[in-house]
Protein backbone atom coordinates (compact mmCIF):
# COMPACT_ATOMS: atom_id res chain seq x y z
CA UNK A 1 0.00 0.00 0.00
CA UNK A 2 2.94 2.72 1.01
CA UNK A 3 4.36 1.49 -2.75
CA UNK A 4 1.20 1.80 -4.85
CA UNK A 5 -0.14 5.55 -3.39
CA UNK A 6 2.47 8.23 -3.28
CA UNK A 7 0.48 10.80 -3.78
CA UNK A 8 -2.50 10.55 -1.09
CA UNK A 9 -2.66 7.94 1.71
CA UNK A 10 -5.94 6.29 1.25
CA UNK A 11 -8.01 6.61 4.67
CA UNK A 12 -8.46 3.21 6.69
CA UNK A 13 -12.10 1.91 6.51
CA UNK A 14 -14.65 4.02 4.39
CA UNK A 15 -14.94 7.48 4.43
CA UNK A 16 -17.90 9.04 3.50
CA UNK A 17 -17.19 12.65 4.29
CA UNK A 18 -18.08 13.58 0.50
CA UNK A 19 -21.35 12.44 0.92
CA UNK A 20 -21.90 14.43 3.61
CA UNK A 21 -20.69 17.46 1.92
CA UNK A 22 -22.62 17.02 -0.99
CA UNK A 23 -25.84 16.43 0.88
CA UNK A 24 -25.22 19.88 2.33
CA UNK A 25 -24.50 21.23 -0.85
CA UNK A 26 -27.52 20.00 -2.41
CA UNK A 27 -29.67 21.82 -0.13
CA UNK A 28 -28.10 25.28 -1.05
CA UNK A 29 -28.68 25.24 -4.60
CA UNK A 30 -32.67 24.89 -4.11
CA UNK A 31 -33.70 21.78 -5.91
CA UNK A 32 -31.58 22.41 -9.30
CA UNK A 33 -28.11 21.36 -8.36
CA UNK A 34 -25.39 21.47 -11.48
CA UNK A 35 -25.64 18.52 -13.77
CA UNK A 36 -22.22 17.23 -14.43
CA UNK A 37 -21.28 17.56 -18.24
CA UNK A 38 -21.86 14.36 -20.27
CA UNK A 39 -19.40 14.11 -23.25
CA UNK A 40 -21.28 11.82 -24.83
CA UNK A 41 -19.09 8.46 -25.89
CA UNK A 42 -18.76 5.54 -27.60
CA UNK A 43 -16.46 3.19 -25.74
CA UNK A 44 -15.47 -0.41 -26.41
CA UNK A 45 -12.79 -3.52 -25.88
CA UNK A 46 -12.31 -6.41 -26.94
CA UNK A 47 -10.13 -9.72 -26.00
CA UNK A 48 -8.81 -11.52 -28.78
CA UNK A 49 -6.40 -14.14 -29.01
CA UNK A 50 -3.25 -12.63 -28.31
CA UNK A 51 -4.10 -9.60 -26.38
CA UNK A 52 -6.48 -6.69 -26.03
CA UNK A 53 -8.61 -4.66 -28.55
CA UNK A 54 -9.85 -1.20 -27.45
CA UNK A 55 -11.81 1.26 -29.70
CA UNK A 56 -13.45 4.57 -29.32
CA UNK A 57 -14.99 7.96 -30.85
CA UNK A 58 -13.30 11.24 -30.99
CA UNK A 59 -16.04 13.25 -30.27
CA UNK A 60 -16.28 15.62 -27.00
CA UNK A 61 -19.15 17.30 -26.38
CA UNK A 62 -20.62 20.18 -24.25
CA UNK A 63 -24.19 20.00 -24.19
CA UNK A 64 -25.28 20.41 -28.46
CA UNK A 65 -21.58 22.09 -29.27
CA UNK A 66 -18.86 19.49 -30.61
CA UNK A 67 -16.35 20.85 -28.49
CA UNK A 68 -13.28 19.01 -29.58
CA UNK A 69 -13.38 16.74 -33.07
CA UNK A 70 -10.52 15.03 -32.66
CA UNK A 71 -10.25 14.08 -28.59
CA UNK A 72 -7.80 11.03 -27.45
CA UNK A 73 -10.24 9.24 -25.46
CA UNK A 74 -7.75 6.28 -24.76
CA UNK A 75 -5.40 7.23 -22.23
CA UNK A 76 -2.08 5.72 -21.38
CA UNK A 77 -1.74 4.48 -17.88
CA UNK A 78 1.00 1.70 -18.20
CA UNK A 79 3.43 0.31 -21.10
CA UNK A 80 1.25 -3.05 -21.26
CA UNK A 81 -2.13 -0.96 -20.30
CA UNK A 82 -4.70 1.54 -21.64
CA UNK A 83 -7.70 2.88 -20.62
CA UNK A 84 -10.76 4.34 -22.60
CA UNK A 85 -12.94 6.87 -20.54
CA UNK A 86 -16.21 7.90 -20.94
CA UNK A 87 -18.19 10.58 -18.93
CA UNK A 88 -16.87 14.09 -17.42
CA UNK A 89 -14.21 14.48 -19.86
CA UNK A 90 -12.02 16.35 -16.89
CA UNK A 91 -12.75 13.15 -14.67
CA UNK A 92 -11.77 9.94 -16.69
CA UNK A 93 -8.21 12.45 -17.75
CA UNK A 94 -7.95 13.37 -14.52
CA UNK A 95 -8.29 9.88 -12.83
CA UNK A 96 -6.31 8.48 -15.46
CA UNK A 97 -3.56 10.10 -14.87
CA UNK A 98 -3.46 9.74 -11.38
CA UNK A 99 -3.50 5.78 -11.86
CA UNK A 100 -0.55 6.21 -14.03
CA UNK A 101 1.50 8.04 -12.22
CA UNK A 102 0.72 5.82 -9.28
CA UNK A 103 1.61 2.54 -11.17
CA UNK A 104 4.73 4.38 -12.49
CA UNK A 105 5.77 4.97 -8.88
CA UNK A 106 4.97 1.71 -7.94
CA UNK A 107 6.79 -0.43 -10.58
CA UNK A 108 9.75 1.81 -9.33
CA UNK A 109 9.54 1.37 -6.13
CA UNK A 110 9.18 -2.40 -6.13
CA UNK A 111 10.89 -3.12 -9.31
CA UNK A 112 7.40 -5.16 -11.08
CA UNK A 113 5.70 -4.22 -13.88
CA UNK A 114 1.84 -3.08 -12.73
CA UNK A 115 -0.52 -6.15 -13.18
CA UNK A 116 -3.86 -5.27 -14.38
CA UNK A 117 -5.76 -6.17 -11.49
CA UNK A 118 -3.89 -3.83 -9.52
CA UNK A 119 -5.12 -0.75 -11.80
CA UNK A 120 -8.10 -1.94 -11.52
CA UNK A 121 -8.35 -2.39 -7.44
CA UNK A 122 -6.95 1.58 -7.25
CA UNK A 123 -9.73 3.03 -9.98
CA UNK A 124 -12.29 0.93 -7.75
CA UNK A 125 -11.00 2.29 -4.30
CA UNK A 126 -10.91 5.63 -5.87
CA UNK A 127 -14.27 5.79 -7.75
CA UNK A 128 -16.46 4.16 -4.51
CA UNK A 129 -14.18 7.04 -1.99
CA UNK A 130 -16.18 9.66 -4.01
CA UNK A 131 -19.60 7.73 -4.49
CA UNK A 132 -20.19 8.51 -7.96
CA UNK A 133 -19.05 12.42 -7.87
CA UNK A 134 -16.49 11.67 -10.15
CA UNK A 135 -18.04 10.98 -13.61
CA UNK A 136 -15.82 8.06 -14.72
CA UNK A 137 -17.09 5.39 -16.49
CA UNK A 138 -13.72 3.47 -17.83
CA UNK A 139 -12.70 0.42 -19.80
CA UNK A 140 -9.58 -1.05 -18.85
CA UNK A 141 -7.21 -3.23 -20.69
CA UNK A 142 -3.92 -4.73 -20.49
CA UNK A 143 -1.98 -7.71 -20.92
CA UNK A 144 0.55 -8.93 -17.85
CA UNK A 145 1.92 -12.17 -16.99
CA UNK A 146 -1.46 -13.92 -15.72
CA UNK A 147 -2.59 -12.95 -19.31
CA UNK A 148 -5.08 -10.69 -21.13
CA UNK A 149 -7.68 -8.43 -19.29
CA UNK A 150 -10.29 -6.31 -19.89
CA UNK A 151 -12.20 -5.05 -17.09
CA UNK A 152 -15.16 -1.86 -16.41
CA UNK A 153 -14.97 0.38 -13.43
CA UNK A 154 -18.23 2.61 -13.61
CA UNK A 155 -18.56 6.23 -11.88
CA UNK A 156 -19.82 4.49 -8.26
CA UNK A 157 -16.82 1.91 -8.05
CA UNK A 158 -18.44 -1.30 -9.00
CA UNK A 159 -15.95 -3.68 -11.40
CA UNK A 160 -16.96 -6.19 -13.94
CA UNK A 161 -14.77 -8.16 -16.01
CA UNK A 162 -15.73 -9.71 -19.59
CA UNK A 163 -14.40 -10.70 -22.58
CA UNK A 164 -16.08 -7.60 -24.32
CA UNK A 165 -17.45 -4.28 -23.39
CA UNK A 166 -18.84 -1.39 -24.06
CA UNK A 167 -19.37 2.06 -22.24
CA UNK A 168 -20.35 6.14 -22.49
CA UNK A 169 -24.13 7.20 -24.25
CA UNK A 170 -23.85 5.12 -27.33
CA UNK A 171 -22.37 1.97 -25.19
CA UNK A 172 -26.19 -0.45 -26.11
CA UNK A 173 -25.66 0.47 -30.05
CA UNK A 174 -22.22 -1.00 -29.83
CA UNK A 175 -23.45 -3.60 -27.31
CA UNK A 176 -25.75 -4.76 -29.93
CA UNK A 177 -22.98 -5.27 -32.51
CA UNK A 178 -20.29 -7.03 -30.10
CA UNK A 179 -22.97 -9.24 -28.36
CA UNK A 180 -23.96 -10.90 -32.01
CA UNK A 181 -19.85 -10.59 -33.45
CA UNK A 182 -17.71 -11.69 -30.45
CA UNK A 183 -16.28 -15.18 -30.21
CA UNK A 184 -13.68 -16.46 -27.78
CA UNK A 185 -10.06 -16.21 -29.39
CA UNK A 186 -10.29 -13.79 -32.55
CA UNK A 187 -7.84 -12.96 -34.73
CA UNK A 188 -6.12 -9.61 -34.71
CA UNK A 189 -7.90 -8.32 -37.46
CA UNK A 190 -11.32 -9.62 -37.14
CA UNK A 191 -10.97 -7.87 -33.51
CA UNK A 192 -10.11 -4.55 -34.74
CA UNK A 193 -12.85 -4.93 -37.43
CA UNK A 194 -15.34 -6.09 -34.77
CA UNK A 195 -14.56 -2.81 -32.21
CA UNK A 196 -14.45 -0.47 -35.13
CA UNK A 197 -18.25 -1.83 -36.02
CA UNK A 198 -19.41 -1.25 -32.71
CA UNK A 199 -17.67 1.78 -32.38
CA UNK A 200 -19.33 2.93 -35.41
CA UNK A 201 -22.67 1.93 -34.78
CA UNK A 202 -22.63 3.98 -31.87
CA UNK A 203 -21.68 7.36 -33.39
CA UNK A 204 -24.49 6.73 -36.04
CA UNK A 205 -26.65 5.45 -33.37
CA UNK A 206 -26.06 7.95 -30.68
CA UNK A 207 -25.82 12.01 -31.14
CA UNK A 208 -23.08 12.52 -28.73
CA UNK A 209 -20.71 10.12 -30.18
CA UNK A 210 -19.43 11.22 -33.59
CA UNK A 211 -16.28 11.98 -36.09
CA UNK A 212 -13.48 9.46 -35.98
CA UNK A 213 -12.60 6.09 -34.19
CA UNK A 214 -9.30 4.88 -32.49
CA UNK A 215 -7.94 2.05 -31.75
CA UNK A 216 -4.97 0.61 -29.20
CA UNK A 217 -3.67 -3.20 -29.86
CA UNK A 218 -2.51 -4.19 -26.83
CA UNK A 219 -0.12 -7.72 -27.14
CA UNK A 220 2.63 -9.01 -25.35
CA UNK A 221 4.89 -7.91 -28.06
CA UNK A 222 3.94 -4.15 -27.22
CA UNK A 223 1.26 -1.70 -28.18
CA UNK A 224 -0.55 -0.56 -31.73
CA UNK A 225 -2.38 2.88 -30.72
CA UNK A 226 -3.99 3.59 -33.89
CA UNK A 227 -5.11 6.90 -34.41
CA UNK A 228 -7.22 7.41 -35.87
CA UNK A 229 -7.91 4.08 -37.44
CA UNK A 230 -11.13 5.23 -39.30
CA UNK A 231 -11.69 8.75 -40.64
CA UNK A 232 -15.20 9.71 -40.39
CA UNK A 233 -16.60 10.22 -44.20
CA UNK A 234 -18.31 13.81 -43.14
CA UNK A 235 -14.76 15.09 -42.53
CA UNK A 236 -15.07 18.80 -42.97
CA UNK A 237 -13.15 20.44 -46.01
CA UNK A 238 -12.39 23.76 -44.63
CA UNK A 239 -8.99 24.84 -44.27
CA UNK A 240 -8.06 26.17 -40.63
CA UNK A 241 -4.47 27.50 -41.59
CA UNK A 242 -5.16 31.02 -43.83
CA UNK A 243 -1.49 31.98 -44.88
CA UNK A 244 -1.49 32.13 -48.65
CA UNK A 245 2.53 31.92 -50.50
CA UNK A 246 4.44 35.57 -51.65
CA UNK A 247 2.55 35.87 -55.09
CA UNK A 248 -0.68 34.63 -54.40
CA UNK A 249 -2.45 38.25 -55.17
CA UNK A 250 -0.56 39.85 -57.81
CA UNK A 251 1.19 43.64 -57.93
CA UNK A 252 -0.47 46.05 -59.84
CA UNK A 253 1.60 49.12 -59.15
CA UNK A 254 4.66 49.43 -56.37
CA UNK A 255 5.46 52.87 -54.96
CA UNK A 256 8.28 53.77 -52.74
CA UNK A 257 8.73 57.04 -50.37
CA UNK A 258 11.80 57.30 -48.51
CA UNK A 259 11.06 58.25 -44.97
CA UNK A 260 13.18 61.28 -43.56
CA UNK A 261 14.90 60.30 -40.52
CA UNK A 262 17.27 62.51 -38.51
CA UNK A 263 19.41 61.17 -35.45
CA UNK A 264 18.53 63.68 -32.51
CA UNK A 265 20.33 61.50 -29.63
CA UNK A 266 23.52 58.92 -29.45
CA UNK A 267 24.02 57.02 -26.33
CA UNK A 268 26.11 54.23 -26.18
CA UNK A 269 26.01 51.74 -23.43
CA UNK A 270 28.59 49.02 -22.74
CA UNK A 271 28.01 45.49 -21.82
CA UNK A 272 29.84 44.08 -19.03
CA UNK A 273 30.38 40.44 -20.84
CA UNK A 274 32.70 39.19 -18.50
CA UNK B 1 -35.60 -10.67 5.26
CA UNK B 2 -35.71 -6.89 4.20
CA UNK B 3 -36.32 -5.45 0.99
CA UNK B 4 -35.80 -2.24 -0.37
CA UNK B 5 -39.04 -0.82 -1.74
CA UNK B 6 -37.33 -0.11 -4.82
CA UNK B 7 -34.49 -0.98 -6.73
CA UNK B 8 -34.93 2.06 -8.18
CA UNK B 9 -33.39 4.20 -5.62
CA UNK B 10 -29.58 2.57 -6.19
CA UNK B 11 -27.92 4.74 -7.92
CA UNK B 12 -25.46 2.91 -10.42
CA UNK B 13 -25.19 -0.68 -10.99
CA UNK B 14 -27.82 -2.88 -9.00
CA UNK B 15 -27.41 -6.25 -8.37
CA UNK B 16 -31.88 -6.85 -8.33
CA UNK B 17 -31.06 -9.96 -7.73
CA UNK B 18 -31.92 -13.50 -5.90
CA UNK B 19 -30.12 -15.08 -3.89
CA UNK B 20 -29.67 -18.06 -1.24
CA UNK B 21 -28.21 -20.38 0.99
CA UNK B 22 -29.32 -23.50 2.67
CA UNK B 23 -27.52 -26.31 4.80
CA UNK B 24 -27.74 -30.08 4.27
CA UNK B 25 -26.17 -33.10 5.78
CA UNK B 26 -22.51 -32.10 6.20
CA UNK B 27 -22.65 -28.70 4.32
CA UNK B 28 -23.80 -25.74 2.90
CA UNK B 29 -24.94 -24.36 -0.95
CA UNK B 30 -24.71 -20.95 -1.01
CA UNK B 31 -26.27 -19.51 -4.57
CA UNK B 32 -26.70 -16.33 -6.70
CA UNK B 33 -28.31 -15.73 -9.82
CA UNK B 34 -25.98 -13.22 -12.10
CA UNK B 35 -27.50 -10.31 -13.87
CA UNK B 36 -26.88 -6.44 -12.88
CA UNK B 37 -29.41 -3.87 -14.70
CA UNK B 38 -28.84 0.11 -14.13
CA UNK B 39 -32.01 1.74 -12.59
CA UNK B 40 -34.08 -1.81 -13.86
CA UNK B 41 -34.28 -0.26 -17.50
CA UNK B 42 -31.41 -2.96 -19.00
CA UNK B 43 -29.00 -5.44 -18.08
CA UNK B 44 -25.48 -4.16 -17.45
CA UNK B 45 -23.82 -7.91 -17.00
CA UNK B 46 -25.18 -11.14 -17.85
CA UNK B 47 -22.64 -12.78 -15.88
CA UNK B 48 -21.97 -10.62 -12.73
CA UNK B 49 -20.43 -12.90 -9.71
CA UNK B 50 -22.42 -12.37 -6.79
CA UNK B 51 -20.86 -15.23 -4.44
CA UNK B 52 -18.07 -13.77 -3.36
CA UNK B 53 -14.98 -15.66 -1.34
CA UNK B 54 -13.99 -14.08 1.59
CA UNK B 55 -12.07 -16.90 3.00
CA UNK B 56 -11.03 -20.74 2.21
CA UNK B 57 -14.17 -21.76 3.22
CA UNK B 58 -16.42 -18.87 3.43
CA UNK B 59 -18.24 -17.78 0.71
CA UNK B 60 -20.57 -14.26 0.68
CA UNK B 61 -23.67 -13.33 -1.57
CA UNK B 62 -24.17 -10.02 -2.16
CA UNK B 63 -27.47 -7.99 -2.81
CA UNK B 64 -28.43 -4.21 -3.84
CA UNK B 65 -26.01 -1.43 -4.67
CA UNK B 66 -22.89 -3.38 -6.62
CA UNK B 67 -20.33 -0.95 -5.62
CA UNK B 68 -20.81 -1.07 -2.04
CA UNK B 69 -21.57 -4.66 -2.02
CA UNK B 70 -18.04 -4.72 -3.58
CA UNK B 71 -16.24 -2.38 -1.56
CA UNK B 72 -18.06 -4.31 1.76
CA UNK B 73 -16.61 -7.53 0.93
CA UNK B 74 -13.57 -6.46 -0.39
CA UNK B 75 -12.75 -5.15 3.07
CA UNK B 76 -14.30 -7.95 5.05
CA UNK B 77 -11.83 -9.62 2.69
CA UNK B 78 -9.26 -8.13 4.19
CA UNK B 79 -10.22 -7.99 7.70
CA UNK B 80 -11.17 -11.62 7.68
CA UNK B 81 -7.59 -12.78 6.26
CA UNK B 82 -5.91 -10.62 8.69
CA UNK B 83 -7.80 -11.85 11.92
CA UNK B 84 -6.69 -15.20 10.78
CA UNK B 85 -3.30 -14.76 10.86
CA UNK B 86 -3.65 -12.57 14.22
CA UNK B 87 -5.40 -16.33 15.25
CA UNK B 88 -3.34 -18.87 13.70
CA UNK B 89 -6.53 -20.61 12.74
CA UNK B 90 -9.14 -20.11 9.57
CA UNK B 91 -11.86 -17.63 10.78
CA UNK B 92 -15.57 -19.00 12.10
CA UNK B 93 -18.09 -18.33 9.51
CA UNK B 94 -19.62 -16.17 12.50
CA UNK B 95 -16.74 -14.12 12.38
CA UNK B 96 -17.17 -13.23 8.98
CA UNK B 97 -20.88 -12.35 9.45
CA UNK B 98 -19.72 -9.93 11.95
CA UNK B 99 -17.19 -8.56 9.85
CA UNK B 100 -20.11 -7.71 7.04
CA UNK B 101 -22.53 -6.56 9.95
CA UNK B 102 -20.00 -4.16 11.49
CA UNK B 103 -19.54 -2.26 8.17
CA UNK B 104 -23.51 -2.23 7.34
CA UNK B 105 -24.52 -1.26 10.51
CA UNK B 106 -21.91 1.49 11.12
CA UNK B 107 -22.07 2.70 7.52
CA UNK B 108 -26.05 2.11 7.09
CA UNK B 109 -26.84 5.88 5.95
CA UNK B 110 -24.80 5.59 3.16
CA UNK B 111 -24.86 2.05 1.77
CA UNK B 112 -27.19 0.40 0.33
CA UNK B 113 -25.96 -3.55 0.31
CA UNK B 114 -27.34 -6.59 2.21
CA UNK B 115 -25.19 -10.25 2.32
CA UNK B 116 -26.22 -13.98 2.73
CA UNK B 117 -22.71 -15.77 4.61
CA UNK B 118 -22.37 -19.32 4.88
CA UNK B 119 -19.34 -21.60 5.14
CA UNK B 120 -18.12 -24.10 7.04
CA UNK B 121 -15.67 -23.95 10.08
CA UNK B 122 -14.43 -26.42 12.51
CA UNK B 123 -16.38 -25.39 15.54
CA UNK B 124 -20.35 -25.31 14.69
CA UNK B 125 -19.64 -27.11 10.69
CA UNK B 126 -22.17 -25.94 8.12
CA UNK B 127 -24.00 -22.53 8.73
CA UNK B 128 -25.81 -19.75 6.98
CA UNK B 129 -25.82 -16.29 8.35
CA UNK B 130 -28.18 -13.36 6.74
CA UNK B 131 -26.94 -9.54 7.29
CA UNK B 132 -29.41 -7.29 6.15
CA UNK B 133 -29.36 -3.68 4.83
CA UNK B 134 -29.56 -1.56 8.35
CA UNK B 135 -26.96 -4.79 10.03
CA UNK B 136 -29.13 -6.63 11.25
CA UNK B 137 -27.37 -10.59 11.44
CA UNK B 138 -29.70 -13.91 12.15
CA UNK B 139 -28.20 -17.50 11.87
CA UNK B 140 -30.79 -19.67 9.86
CA UNK B 141 -30.30 -22.92 8.24
CA UNK B 142 -31.84 -21.70 5.10
CA UNK B 143 -32.04 -18.36 4.32
CA UNK B 144 -33.05 -16.46 0.86
CA UNK B 145 -32.63 -12.57 -0.40
CA UNK B 146 -32.69 -10.01 -3.27
CA UNK B 147 -35.95 -8.99 -5.07
CA UNK B 148 -36.66 -12.31 -6.03
CA UNK B 149 -36.78 -13.97 -2.96
CA UNK B 150 -40.75 -12.62 -2.90
CA UNK B 151 -41.64 -15.19 -5.34
CA UNK B 152 -39.56 -18.40 -3.26
CA UNK B 153 -40.57 -18.28 0.19
CA UNK B 154 -43.40 -20.38 -0.59
CA UNK B 155 -41.26 -22.74 -2.82
CA UNK B 156 -38.26 -23.09 0.38
CA UNK B 157 -40.76 -22.92 2.83
CA UNK B 158 -42.35 -25.97 1.84
CA UNK B 159 -39.61 -28.01 -0.33
CA UNK B 160 -36.77 -27.11 2.71
CA UNK B 161 -35.60 -30.21 4.64
CA UNK B 162 -32.83 -30.26 7.49
CA UNK B 163 -30.28 -32.35 6.95
CA UNK B 164 -30.85 -33.25 2.73
CA UNK B 165 -28.27 -35.25 0.73
CA UNK B 166 -26.05 -32.78 -1.50
CA UNK B 167 -27.11 -33.54 -4.20
CA UNK B 168 -31.20 -33.10 -2.75
CA UNK B 169 -30.35 -29.77 -1.38
CA UNK B 170 -28.40 -28.73 -4.85
CA UNK B 171 -31.03 -29.58 -6.31
CA UNK B 172 -33.34 -27.45 -4.14
CA UNK B 173 -31.44 -24.92 -4.94
CA UNK B 174 -31.03 -24.68 -8.19
CA UNK B 175 -35.29 -25.11 -8.52
CA UNK B 176 -35.63 -22.25 -6.05
CA UNK B 177 -33.07 -20.11 -7.92
CA UNK B 178 -34.63 -20.80 -11.65
CA UNK B 179 -38.40 -20.38 -9.99
CA UNK B 180 -37.14 -17.02 -8.76
CA UNK B 181 -34.92 -15.87 -12.22
CA UNK B 182 -38.23 -17.12 -14.08
CA UNK B 183 -40.77 -14.68 -12.29
CA UNK B 184 -38.44 -11.64 -11.00
CA UNK B 185 -37.53 -9.17 -14.52
CA UNK B 186 -34.11 -8.06 -12.92
CA UNK B 187 -32.68 -11.87 -11.81
CA UNK B 188 -31.67 -13.69 -14.86
CA UNK B 189 -28.72 -15.19 -16.22
CA UNK B 190 -27.39 -18.54 -14.76
CA UNK B 191 -27.18 -19.58 -11.47
CA UNK B 192 -23.68 -19.68 -9.56
CA UNK B 193 -23.71 -22.40 -6.71
CA UNK B 194 -21.20 -22.99 -4.56
CA UNK B 195 -21.39 -26.51 -2.28
CA UNK B 196 -18.89 -25.93 1.04
CA UNK B 197 -18.12 -28.92 3.08
CA UNK B 198 -15.27 -30.05 5.38
CA UNK B 199 -13.24 -31.12 2.24
CA UNK B 200 -13.34 -27.43 0.65
CA UNK B 201 -15.85 -25.19 -1.51
CA UNK B 202 -16.71 -26.78 -5.16
CA UNK B 203 -18.43 -24.72 -8.05
CA UNK B 204 -21.51 -25.20 -9.92
CA UNK B 205 -22.53 -23.49 -12.91
CA UNK B 206 -25.82 -24.12 -14.28
CA UNK B 207 -26.51 -22.29 -17.95
CA UNK B 208 -29.83 -20.44 -18.07
CA UNK B 209 -30.65 -22.93 -20.72
CA UNK B 210 -30.10 -25.66 -18.78
CA UNK B 211 -31.90 -24.45 -15.77
CA UNK B 212 -35.14 -26.44 -14.81
CA UNK B 213 -38.35 -25.66 -16.67
CA UNK B 214 -41.61 -25.68 -14.75
CA UNK B 215 -44.82 -25.85 -15.90
CA UNK B 216 -45.99 -22.89 -18.59
CA UNK B 217 -42.28 -22.18 -20.06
Amino acid sequence: MALSNVLQTPAAGFNFDNAARNAALEGLFDGRTPTPLKTGTTIAGVVFKDGVVLGADTRATSSEVVADKMCAKIHYIAPNMYCCGAGTAADTEKTTDLLSSNLTIFSLNSGRNPRVIMAVNILQDMLYRYHGQIGASLILGGVDCTGNHLYTVGPYGSVDKMPYLSMGSGHLAALGVLEDGYKPDLELDKAKELVCVAIHTGIMSDLGSGNNIDICVITRQGVDYIRPYQVSEYQDKRKTKYKYGPGTTPVLTEKVVPLKLEVVEEAVQPLDTA
Amino acid sequence: MEKRSADSRVKGVSTGTTILAATFDGGVVIGSDSRASIGGDFVSSKTINKVIQVHDKIYCCMAGSLADAQAVTKAAKFHLSFHSVQMGTPPLVIAAASVLQELCYKNKDELQAGFITAGWDRKKGPQVYVVSLGGMLIGQPVTIGGSGSTYIYGYVDAKYKPNMSREECLQFATNALALAMGRDNVSGGVAHLVVITEAGAEHVVVPGNKLPKFHNE
